[in-house]
């Protein structure tokens, strides 16, 4: 909503600067975007002064001006005025001037190859005079670079009206809420009368249901349309509102001015009657805008007996609005359903200032104070006789009584305040105040949709007095919960852990592209408008966007780095079926050559060496945590594993391993050998034991630590874990550690078979171990691992 | 005796001439050798008179254990030197570079959202979620914003589906009705989150950050929200002082309702926050709608509180003077080594939010 001081000052009396305004303003909920000068037209033409003005070389009848603008600089202007000559002060218009004569927009141009910038004008292109023979002559005496036109346009306050306050989208409305809070003193305004001179009346039916509640009308006869006068000119230019006529700028006017949407007929292009109704579906309507709208049957229309004349409270038509040469008009004030008016400008896809006004609200008791204000003004402008002022359909408004208990403002807000004081500001917000000690009963001024209860008086009673004036008061820090539980402690734990072990946190949009995502899930969570076709489905899987992300850094030239996300992937496009998931992945080399290392690649151990790390520091048993070969299809099928807990068939806490070439391949990431894991939080469930209970006795042995190793020839599809626990499985008490420190398979191993040497530790809670013992338990080894293997001791 | 006196001078002499560990051997054998000039005049005690026998034995033996300590203190100094020879050829290069351990870090969003955590669970509030897909109901309808309220409009929101009935939440604001709805009063929760709008430009990404706080309970009034947002401005940018302006603006989902604003200051191309005459709007709050209490089964007459929402990346990006949003969700992973956090820096109430 744009206003400016002077239009303010019809309603309000105050000796305040436009600043002060403006902060006084803000400071009530009526936000202050921005003060600026709204861009008129005629602050183009400036008085300039010819310094040369030679012949074109290629034209008889044109110059090639010199001219002075008054920004210190010289300008060229090619013009083919007989009277331009040195030293004449004339007026000028810079490139993208409208000329008013012939609504033309200067640019910069070429005239016979000399470049022209702007034009020197004549009477008659400003529409003062009929004079059109030559420029305009002006004293000497005025100053070069001044505006032209002496109407220095007010600045314009934009203000962002929030939903709820359609009262001020009319300057009275924000005049009364200054008053209110002590900014001035409002102007109250009878209703004034008007002289009914013509019986002229149009005749107007509201069918049920339309979407119209009431339509008042006001028939004008033998009106003159014309240009609007200047003052109409000035406001309405002021705020950045372009003239059009007198009778539409009067309507836009009184729109502006106190929310009243008005809408102007021409009386002689409307057959018969007036019809309000809805729509009905496959009918067209012409509009104003130029456009033509085939309608649903939702929308509330203007008709008469053979067009819609008019969408109702949205847009006015084509075929019967007024022209210059109307002489009789029809005014229209009506009240609309606003929920209708919504619906059918959303489905058309209009938006115009009515429609903004109606959704929000308009005072439903001011169509007659419009249509008296709007008829007084055309009979003062354009002449023409006032018929009867005619309102169809019954009002729905009903007043509303807000029983006011003055303690319940403390109650609420923290302090005190005094009745007196809030009489005078509900009075003077224009609420009827009844005082009833305790309590004031009040009635809802019908320009206020928004006050429905006690909580919206208090509302604006501290509004008005100001939010400054609450006091702070010192925190209570009652706790009545631990801040996080379980699940949000293990997501603090894992995104601290990974991060600490190398992985760069990245946070990415939980949509991503379906080309990749596809590859993830069969699962296709299209959004139903995506921002684009890049972002079109909700992600299901965080590597579809590391990867993105990852090809993007490659193109950056960062090609060895550790990234991880943790957040949301979803399985289904209903709330809740979403799990919160933590994603990493290494991209490049494990090992960078040094003068030390040689490269190292990265391979799926070293995210299966992470995974385990991480949910050891999550407080997991290694020993619990069991390696399954079956993964999922992000990862390549051969080298990736998956974490369950306890057994193969426990709870699955996440999946390592390359990913899937396939998808690699797809984002031209094929040359990366990209490894990564996936652990699934919401598998995590907190134990059963506290952590200061689950720790298990302290018991070590004193004595002494043996070591054998051991190198079998097994069948390649033998895992090391099954040899692994195949071997603790001999002497469980006393075997305490199993390390494999190679695997071997080529040459001198048979083909189908590998080497794998073992290095095992032996420790008794009770003895030193004897030779004997030490050499049993290894004959024990040698044959569990050929009896259940067919594995052979590697001779050396 | 005079002899022996003499001995030990000669010998003592020798030893300040010994040069290396081989002089030593050598003087040694020379000394207490089989042949070695003390050992001979052990040998010789059998030729001495018994009387004198006694008295000569213990002058030798004194002789020769002070010889004994002197081998022992060249032996060692010579060994010492010897170590350090071989110590000093074994001297590295220490400029060499080293490899490299990865240094991860922490996303600037996560760490905020952990130091908000910490600064209001000291003021007792706790974390509560929601689903990133909402109903309708729960993130306009509930809140006070029925079907074809013109507030809907000023959210451009995600669907899921034609019918407009699934959403991607366009404010943490629902986590307050499921909260309420699934639990008794009094509540005091904050709920971090992601939260989408259909909108993108310079300062504006599909996705973002919200933290809602809720805090309802029987007394709890505007003065306890200005002072709970005063005590979390200035701890969360570790100021002592913060000029705060509340200004009313509207919600449907509260009443009053007010934006907050903070003063700054830019001086030398750096932004100060907390004064300066500019005002900077940082978060929205108000009391909680008697209306959303009813939606949400609170009983109105009974509980009140007060309700903020505060965006977490613009938290982030004043604080940590990072200038562009975008940046914030590209995954360049010069930006995050850059603007990222050290796993070890987790906010907590005894350490302090950061260093």
């Amino acid at each position: 909503m744009n206003i400016t001081l002077a239009w303010l000052k019809k309603y309000l009396r105050t000796k305040s600067t436009t600043e002060q305004i403006a902060e006084k303003l803000t400071s009530i909920g009526l936000e202050v975007e921005s003060i600026s000068s709204a861009k008129s037209n005629l602050s183009n033409f400036k008085v300039c002064k010819i310094i040369k003005a030679i012949k074109h070389p290629e034209a008889d009848k044109l110059k090639i001006c010199d001219v002075n603008i008054g920004d210190g600089k010289i300008t060229k202007v090619v013009c083919g005025a007989s009277n331009a000559r040195n030293g004449l002060t004339t007026v000028y218009a810079s490139p993208g001037t409208v000329i008013p004569k012939n609504g033309m927009k200067l640019s910069v141009a070429k005239i016979r190859g000399v470049e022209s910038f702007g034009m020197l004008c004549s009477e008659s292109e400003l529409n003062l005079t009929e004079e059109s023979d030559g420029i305009i002559e002006l004293k000497n005496k005025q100053n070069v670079g001044d505006n032209f036109f002496k109407e220095n346009l007010d600045p314009m306050i934009d203000i962002s009206i929030t939903p709820n306050r359609s009262d001020c989208l009319g300057v009275r409305g924000i005049a009364r809420d200054l008053a209110a809070c002590g900014e001035g003193t409002f102007v109250e305004e009878k209703l004034e009368k008007i002289k009914i001179n013509s019986k002229k009346i149009i005749k107007v039916e509201i069918e049920k249901e339309s979407g119209c509640f009431q339509f008042g009308s006001c028939f004008i006869e033998g009106v003159v349309n014309k240009e609007s006068p200047d003052w109409l000119k000035r406001h309405l230019e002021s705020v950045g509102q372009k003239s059009i006529s007198a009778i539409v700028d009067i309507t836009n006017y009184i729109m502006l001015d106190m929310n009243r949407p008005l809408h102007a007929y021409d009386a002689d292009k409307i057959s018969n009657k007036i019809i309000v109704r809805k729509s009905q579906k496959g009918e067209t309507f012409q509009a104003l805008d130029g456009k033509k709208y085939t309608l649903s049957n939702n929308s509330c229309v203007i008709a008469d007996d053979s067009k819609i004349l008019g969408l109702g409270g949205i847009l006015g038509g084509e075929l019967s609005g007024t022209e210059m040469n109307t002489t009789n008009v029809v005014i229209e004030a009506a009240s609309f359903d606003p929920i209708s008016i919504t619906k059918s400008s959303k489905e058309l896809g209009i938006i115009t200032d009515a429609k903004y006004r109606f959704e929000r609200g308009v005072d439903p008791n001011s169509l007659e104070e419009g249509l008296i204000k709007s008829a007084k003004l055309i009979q003062e402008i354009c002449g023409g006789k006032i018929g009867k002022i005619n309102i169809a359909g019954s009002s729905t408004y009903k007043q509303r009584k807000i029983n006011f208990i003055l303690s319940n403002f403390k109650k609420l807000i923290g302090f005190e305040i005094s009745k007196a004081d809030s009489i005078k500001i509900l009075e003077k917000l224009g609420f009827k105040v009844k005082d009833k000690k305790t309590s004031l009963e009040l009635i809802v001024p019908s320009f206020r949709p928004d006050i429905n209860q006690e909580v919206d008086i208090i509302e604006e009673l501290i509004r008005i007095k100001g939010y400054n004036n609450i006091p702070l008061s010192e925190p209570n820090r009652a706790v009545l919960k631990p801040a996080l539980n379980y699940q949000q402690k293990i997501f603090h734990y894992t995104q601290r852990s990974i991060a600490s072990i190398g992985y760069l946190e990245t946070v990415t949009w939980s949509f991503s592209n379906s080309k990749i995502d596809d590859f993830f899930s069969e699962k296709k969570l299209r959004l139903a408008n995506p921002i684009s076709s890049e972002l079109d489905t909700l992600r299901t899987s965080i590597f579809s966007n590391l990867l993105i992300h990852s090809k993007n850094n490659v193109d950056r030239d960062c090609k060895n780095f550790m990234l991880f996300e943790i957040g949301p992937v979803f399985y289904g496009n209903q709330s809740g079926q979403q799990n919160t998931i933590a994603a990493g992945i290494r991209l490049g080399n494990k090992i960078e050559k040094t003068w030390t290392e040689k490269t190292i690649k990265t391979s799926a151990f070293d995210v299966k060496s992470d995974i385990l790390h991480i949910l050891m520091d999550l407080g997991f048993d290694e020993k619990k945590l069991v390696i399954e070969s079956k993964t999922n299809q992000s990862f390549h099928p051969g080298r990736s594993g998956a974490v369950h807990l306890g057994s193969n068939k426990g709870p699955l806490l996440g999946c390592f391993g390359e990913l899937n070439p396939i998808i690699l391949n797809q984002l031209g990431l094929e040359n990366y050998s990209i490894c990564g894991f996936e652990l699934y939080l919401d598998n995590i469930t907190e134990p059963k034991k506290k952590h200061k209970d689950a720790r298990s006795a302290y018991v070590v042995s004193k004595f002494q630590v043996v070591e054998r190793d051991f190198a079998f020839i097994v069948s390649k599809d033998i895992k090391a874990s099954q040899l692994i626990s195949l071997i603790k499985s001999c002497e469980p008490q006393l075997i305490i550690s199993i390390d494999i420190f190679d695997v071997y398979e080529g040459s001198n191993i048979e083909q189908g078979k590998k080497s794998i040497a073992l290095n095992v530790k032996m420790q008794s809670m009770e003895k030193t171990l004897d030779e004997k013992t030490i050499e049993d338990v290894s004959q024990k080894i040698i044959s569990s691992v050929q009896s259940s293997t067919g594995g052979t001791l590697r001779s050396s | 005796m005079n002899d022996l006196a003499t001995l030990q001078q000669q010998i003592f002499n020798k030893f300040s001439q010994l040069k290396n560990k081989e002089d030593l051997e050598n003087l040694r054998i020379e000394v207490l050798g089989k042949k070695g000039s003390v050992s001979k005049l052990f040998q010789d005690l059998a030729t001495i008179d018994k009387d004198k026998k006694k008295e000569f034995a213990s002058q030798l033996n004194i002789l020769k254990s002070k010889i004994l300590e002197e081998f022992n203190k060249y032996s060692s100094k010579f060994g010492q030197d010897e170590l350090e020879k071989k110590l000093h050829s074994e001297t590295i290069d220490v400029t060499l570079p080293t490899p490299k351990k990865p240094q991860g870090k922490i996303h600037p969003v996560s760490q905020v959202i952990d130091e908000l955590t910490c600064i209001f669970a000291e003021l007792g509030f706790s974390v509560a979620e929601g689903p990133d897909i909402e109903n309708e109901y729960n993130n306009f309808t509930a809140l006070n914003t029925p079907p074809n309220h013109p507030a809907r409009d000023m959210h451009d929101t995600f669907y899921l589906d034609e019918n407009k009935q699934t959403l991607l939440r366009t404010h943490t604001s629902p986590v307050q009705i499921r909260t309420m709805l699934n639990d008794k009063p009094p509540f005091k929760i904050i709920a971090p989150g992601r939260t989408y709008r259909c909108d993108s430009d310079q300062t504006h990404t599909p996705m973002f950050h919200q933290l809602e706080g809720l805090y309802v309970d029987k007394n709890v009034t505007m003065a306890d929200l200005r002072g709970c947002l005063d005590y979390f401005l200035k701890k969360f940018f570790e100021v002592d002082q913060i000029k705060m302006r509340f200004r009313p603006s509207h919600f449907p989902f509260t009443e009053p309702s007010a934006e907050v604003d903070i003063g700054y200051e830019i001086k030398d191309g750096k932004i100060t926050i907390g004064q300066g005459d500019k005002w900077l709007e940082i978060l929205g709050c108000g009391m909680v709608h008697p209306n959303v209490l009813k939606n949400a089964k609170v009983d109105s007459r009974k509980y009140q509180g007060y309700a903020f929402g505060v965006g977490i990346d613009r938290l982030a990006m004043l604080k940590y003077g990072i200038n562009d949003l975008r940046s914030f969700f590209e995954s360049d992973v010069r930006w995050l080594e850059h603007f990222g956090f050290n796993a070890n820096d987790v906010p907590s109430n005894y350490r302090g939010l950061a260093r």
